[in-house]
């Protein structure tokens, strides 16, 4: 690295550098801050009894009971969430990088994808309202005389997906083109063809990142707020639409951590901010053990690579 | 590709007497390439190349970066059609059938190759060379019925004694020297009739590189052995028969006695000497 005395330099290079320096620090302190502020309320307020109580609609901290269902809520819409984005994204993910043809259609699915990836996620629940409201997709949601209410863990999680798929496109293809094309042909040369060649060689490879991309894909999908108020009911409790025990669930509306918080916030109609810190600091603490994977299996990925 | 390429590997000194000397071995033509011409777009990398290959001999395609050595070797198991543009011309034939009809994947089970950067999948030892003897891309048939053709392929490979313990590790653990013996073993598992070898020392150490021309010499009696290579000396060790290609032409081929003590070509005895390359 090229070490000049810093005196040498131009007044203005000198400021600027500062700046940068300065600004750097900031940041650090701003992210700091909003660790330890939501660290110091979050255990003021949390007590283990509140992730395995009920929410209740009662008055005044004491009475309004825990967030175990918002946090079941959380793990619930993720999971479905996955469930569809992880093979429609690795499915995306292979088709562009693999085959690509035509080429038109591969160019406009990557703009599709930077749009889904670039739109508010409130749009998205709009869009959700109009589809799961439409009589055809009744089976998601709950249904009374022939109105579909379009709000459940289906839509939510349908939805949601959308957030998580260019999260898991854009780190599987990144995977996959790290894989060095004389990998391919070496596969090519013992005589087999390119999709044995997709399923044995290239996918297992790009395991890492597609593990990255997953868990980059839980944590804004646990972070979004819009499209569970919209979609989810943001209802206190899990609110069953009747029928089979698990499929009623699924069916029916609930809440996560964020409609909670959102809830609980001054703004909220609940008005509990103690409940609210206690389960923002959960959440926190959800997303920082994620971000912490990701480094983790991103480390792991670069072990034992190809030249 | 070829401007990729490291520079040639600098040998320490072995004694002759060590490596053995190589005795002649009966020539059965496998492949014959005819008048073949190979172009990228409108970049002509091959012009009109006709020559024989033959199991029981290693046939060394020696010469410059960008002579289209490699692209020569390459459409020897139709590995060339990968690439974008490519246009071709002329006939190369293996025992007699001509390959342009053959399915590639059926090609590419009988002319095997391995390549310049060791490329172990991303699997264990053992499936490496299972997945060559299994269905395309299953699992199938189990680990008992191949168990036996694995080890085959890694004894011959000169690798089974090193690996008996590790092989269900990961591949990509093993060394250098080690993955590129198991590239080997792994394309002496299809049971081909020619082994293509596109400089498959050039990112070892010298060590590494001894072990595998041993090996080389001793596959071509039950394989015809065709190898890509930029450093003569290694050529000189463990080629039988050595085309010299210039410019996308094979100036020369023969004997590797001929080629490098008495060539005819001007180009090919500059080549040789050292004048140019």
């Amino acid at each position: 690295m090229q070490r000049d005395r810093l005196r040498s330099w131009r007044l203005g290079d000198r400021v600027g550098l500062g700046l940068c320096w300065a600004l750097g620090a900031l940041f650090c302190a701003i992210a700091a801050a909003i660790v330890i502020y939501m660290l110091v309320e979050g255990l003021r307020y949390l007590r283990p009894a509140l992730l395995v109580t009920h929410p209740t609609g009662g008055y005044g901290e004491a009475h309004s009971g825990g967030f175990l269902d918002p946090l079941l809520g959380t793990f619930l819409v993720a999971a479905l969430a996955m469930v569809v984005a992880l093979p429609v994204g690795i499915a995306v993910a292979v088709w562009l990088s693999e085959f690509g043809r035509p080429a038109g259609l591969a160019r406009a699915t990557e703009s599709t994808i930077e749009m889904i990836a670039g739109a508010p996620s409130i749009v998205l629940a709009l869009f959700g309202t109009i589809i799961f409201q439409s009589g055809a997709l009744g089976l998601f949601s709950r249904t009374a005389h022939g109105v579909v209410f379009g709000r459940s863990f289906f839509a939510a999680g349908a939805m949601l997906s959308l957030v998580a798929i260019p999260l898991v496109v854009a780190n599987t293809r990144e995977g996959l083109q790290l894989i060095p094309a004389h990998v391919r042909e070496a596969s090519y040369a013992v005589g087999k063809t390119k999709a044995a060649t997709i399923r044995r060689i290239l996918l297992p490879a790009a395991r890492p990142q597609m593990a990255t991309g997953a868990i980059l894909g839980i944590g804004r999908v646990i972070g979004d707020t819009a499209i569970i108020v919209i979609l989810l009911g943001a209802t206190l409790t899990f609110n069953g639409a009747g029928g089979l025990s698990g499929l009623s669930t699924l069916r029916g509306t609930g809440s996560t951590l964020t409609s909670y918080i959102y809830t609980n916030s001054p703004a909220g109609e609940g008005n509990q901010p103690g409940k609210a810190y206690a389960a923002a600091f959960v959440l926190l603490l959800m997303v920082l053990v994620l971000n912490a994977s990701v480094d983790l299996v991103a480390r792991r990925g670069r072990k034992h690579r190809w030249n | 590709m070829e401007l990729m390429s490291t520079p040639p590997v600098r040998r320490i000194a072995v004694p002759e007497q060590g490596r053995g000397a190589k005795p002649p071995t009966l020539a059965v033509e496998r492949m014959k390439v005819e008048e073949v011409s190979i172009a990228y777009g409108d970049k002509l990398a091959v012009r009109d190349v006709s020559l024989p290959i033959s199991q029981g001999e290693v046939l060394a395609l020696i010469g410059p970066s960008g002579c289209g050595k490699t692209t020569l070797l390459r459409s020897l198991n139709r590995l060339t059609e990968l690439s974008k543009n490519t246009w071709f011309k002329g006939r190369i034939t293996l025992d007699g059938a001509d390959t342009a009809l053959m399915e590639p994947t059926d090609l590419r089970r009988r002319v095997t190759m391995v390549f310049q950067q060791p490329n172990p999948f991303p699997m264990s030892v053992f499936d490496n060379v299972a997945y060559v003897l299994r269905e395309q891309g299953t699992k199938r048939p189990g680990r008992k019925a191949v168990e036996a053709a694995v080890l085959d392929a890694l004894e011959r490979a000169g690798l089974l004694d090193e690996v008996r313990g590790d092989l269900d590790h990961p591949a990509l653990r093993l060394s250098g020297g080690q993955q590129q013996r198991l590239c080997i073993a792994r394309a002496l598992a299809a049971n081909p009739e020619v082994l293509l070898l596109d400089e498959p020392c050039s990112a070892l150490d010298p060590r590494s590189t001894q072990v595998i021309e041993d090996l080389i010499v001793k596959l071509r009696e039950e394989v015809a052995i065709v190898i890509v290579t930029h450093n003569l000396q290694q050529a000189h060790r463990i080629a039988d028969r050595v085309g010299f290609m210039y410019l996308g032409e094979l100036i020369e081929h023969g004997p590797a006695s001929s080629v490098f003590h008495s060539p005819t070509e001007q180009r090919t005895k500059d080549y040789v000497s050292g004048a140019f390359g």
